[in-house]
């Protein structure tokens, strides 16, 4: 691309994504926090652990033991196999052939 | 008798060694059981810091899953620092190479997803320029340098993790399909949310963060997509406030 191609090419770029988000910014409202609307186990925190988000806990979850069960939305998910086809992924059943006994 | 600070931190981070000896409580009595919570309680609550930490992967897995896995990686990476917030740095290698859970390819990344959010969430605040300001000469446009808000950070993937964090937060989002993602993460008001990219829009992003002009941005994004929607891109990141400052010395 010739440099006049490209300059023209961004400086008509940039004159579309002024009209868009002078039309956006036109329509959007400014937002606001609001609590308590949350679902339970749906009030993810964006803030993450140490926060004020996190809470306490008194269960006991020590020891290194954990086995993998059905559950969670991985075993929702189907994706075919990628285009390299070296990686797929399916529920998490599948594997257990290859978990240690 | 005394306890070393190694051998202590040796057995509170495995359960199953035996409490130290020589811990006594205030009056010099034996303060083994004392031990056995704190070391619990150490478990405990950076298990939970994980769970809180990613919550897509824990939807993903399962609650028990999760916490096995944060069994495993808080005893190999206990925290580096007393900030919790960004806590887990190191666990999408760990999920990449758990064994049992190869198969499932795509939850590095979205590891790599949640991770980028809460770097999102605490970066530095930093104002937006006025949009209008871009109305320039094409010839200016093209030296521009612009800077990106420190809250814009870019996750790109081979997975289609943005359909996949979506499934998983927002209600009645499709089934993801197959196909990278590129997803770049704005924070223009409160919570940072993020962005699908178009092809080319993550070259383009990341030739912005490492200072390049715009002409040698677009230029970048046009090499991994000729049809790159400079338009679509600079819409996205002037709307979600990414562009803070632009040099236009040439």
């Amino acid at each position: 691309m010739s440099n006049t191609t490209k300059s023209l090419a961004v400086a008509g770029a940039v004159a579309a994504a002024l009209t868009a988000v002078t039309t956006t910014t036109a329509s959007a409202q400014a937002k606001e926090k609001c609590y308590g609307v949350s679902l339970a186990g749906q009030n993810d925190c964006a803030a993450g652990p140490g926060t004020t988000c996190a809470g306490t806990s008194t269960v006991d979850y020590q020891g290194n033991a954990w086995t993998l069960v059905d559950a969670g939305t991985c075993t929702e998910i189907e994706l075919p196999e990628m285009a390299d086809g070296t990686e797929r992924s399916g529920s998490l059943e599948a594997l257990e052939r290859d978990l240690p006994s | 008798m005394s306890v070393t600070q190694d051998e202590f931190r040796d057995a509170l981070l495995n359960p199953s060694q035996a409490v130290p000896g020589g811990l006594s409580d205030g009056a010099a009595r034996p303060a083994g059981r004392r031990f056995n919570v704190y070391r619990n309680n150490v478990a405990v609550s950076l298990t939970e810091a994980m769970k809180e930490a990613f919550p897509v992967i824990t939807r993903m897995l399962g609650t028990a899953n999760m916490e096995g896995l944060a069994g495993l990686y808080l005893r190999a990476h206990p925290p580096s620092s007393p900030l919790m917030m960004h806590y887990g740095e190191h666990f999408p290698e760990l999920l990449a190479r758990t064994e049992q859970l190869s198969h499932l390819g795509y939850l590095p990344d979205v590891a790599r997803l949640e991770l980028a959010l809460r770097r999102s969430y605490h970066a530095a605040d930093a104002a937006p320029i006025d949009p209008q300001a871009l109305a320039l000469d094409p010839d200016r446009l093209l030296a521009l340098r612009p800077t990106l808000a420190p809250a814009a950070q870019l996750v790109r993937s081979r997975w289609p993790i943005h359909a996949l964090w979506l499934y998983n937060t927002r209600d009645g989002a499709p089934k993801p399909e197959p196909g990278a993602q590129d997803v770049l993460i704005l924070r223009p008001e409160f919570d940072p949310e993020p962005h699908l990219l178009p092809p080319g829009g993550a070259a383009l992003v990341q030739a912005l963060q490492g200072g390049r002009t715009l002409g040698e941005a677009f230029y970048a994004a046009t090499q991994e997509d000729p049809e790159h929607d400079l338009g679509a891109s600079l819409t996205l990141l002037l709307a979600g406030g990414a562009i803070t400052s632009f040099d236009a010395k040439r």
